[in-house]
């Protein structure tokens, strides 16, 4: 059975291989819209990939959160990454697969996946 | 919505956005009694007796962007589908607490689904809120707070990986431990 003390030794590792962020200059935000559409229509598993994928690569300069409705409920799921310097991208009807992909190619490489961005879709 | 565990996760957004600094999560499955009882209490800011009055509205919102709030309703609805019973108690400037209860053995009864996950989510975009889940099946139960999480890691952040995949095992542990003793109704 976990418990807490288990906790203080992973503390304890981890707390010397935290960087101090200098600046928020190269931080990439990553929001998730979890309001009722978002969360109907598949939020959690998308943000859950989202966290895992950021976690195994260890991209310390990436924060994954949250927001209410976005306004495009017929979207959703819907996440939008905000770089310092660059345009919102807003990708739509995500998936924890398709989330994979835009840690991989967009946030790592540096290449807006076009395919799932909102411009991309018709009504 | 299909799971109570993502209503959960719905009805928690109202509690962010009452700018609510602690956040309670029960969930309570008494099988001899046939019975799912879920509770969602924040000290947010409240709400008036007017509004408490109109937010099971699906055509009440406090959302200025469209004319639907459909979170509170849906979930009343899930509870009340099955047999379930649903109440809502606020007080402005204090708090609110929203309870569920679910038939267990109701065909109409959503299965309470993945609610490791909706905990972890929470933590995951909200690590300023104090988050306390309590679990309880029959006469076990398991608490997590995430107050006490934070004491212990001083200035390691809570959504840290290694921190978050201890979160993850340790409710998913006992939660394994607590429903071991689950039977087929």
């Amino acid at each position: 059975m976990k418990t807490l003390a288990e906790l203080e030794a992973i503390r304890d590792r981890v707390k010397p291989l935290i960087n101090i962020r200098e600046s928020d200059s190269n931080n990439t935000r990553i929001v998730v819209g979890m309001a009722t559409c978002g969360i109907a229509a598949g939020a959690r598993p998308v943000l859950n990939s989202l966290v895992e994928e950021v976690s195994k690569r260890n991209l310390q300069d990436v924060t994954i959160t949250q927001t209410g409705c976005i306004g495009v409920c017929q979207f959703e799921p819907v996440i939008e990454v905000y770089q310092a310097g660059k345009e919102k991208v807003t990708y739509v009807k995500m998936t924890a697969e398709k989330a994979v992909r835009v840690i991989n190619d967009h946030i790592v490489n540096g290449n807006i996946v076009d395919e799932f961005t909102i411009g991309s879709v018709t009504n | 919505m299909q799971e109570i565990s993502l209503n959960l996760l719905d009805i928690a957004q109202n509690s962010i956005t009452a700018k609510a600094s602690i956040l309670e999560i029960t969930v309570d499955e008494q099988p001899e009694k046939d019975a799912l009882l879920v509770t969602v209490k924040d000290n947010g800011c409240g709400m008036t007796e007017q509004q408490l009055e109109s937010v099971t509205d699906p055509f009440y919102t406090g959302r200025k962007t469209r004319k639907v709030g459909l979170g509170v309703p849906l979930f009343k609805m899930a509870a009340e589908l099955c047999g379930g019973s649903f109440s809502i108690t606020s007080n402005l400037g204090i708090g609110t607490e929203v309870c569920a209860k679910f038939v267990l053995s109701h065909i109409d009864t959503m299965p309470l689904g993945d609610i490791n996950s909706t905990i972890i989510s929470l933590i995951q975009c909200n690590p300023d809120m104090q988050i306390i889940y309590k679990r309880v099946f029959c006469d076990n139960e398991f608490k997590l707070d995430t107050f006490e999480i934070k004491e212990l890691l001083g200035s390691v952040p809570i959504t840290n990986f290694e921190v978050m995949s201890f979160i993850k095992d340790f409710l998913e542990e006992n939660e394994k431990q607590t429903a071991n003793k689950r039977t087929v109704l």
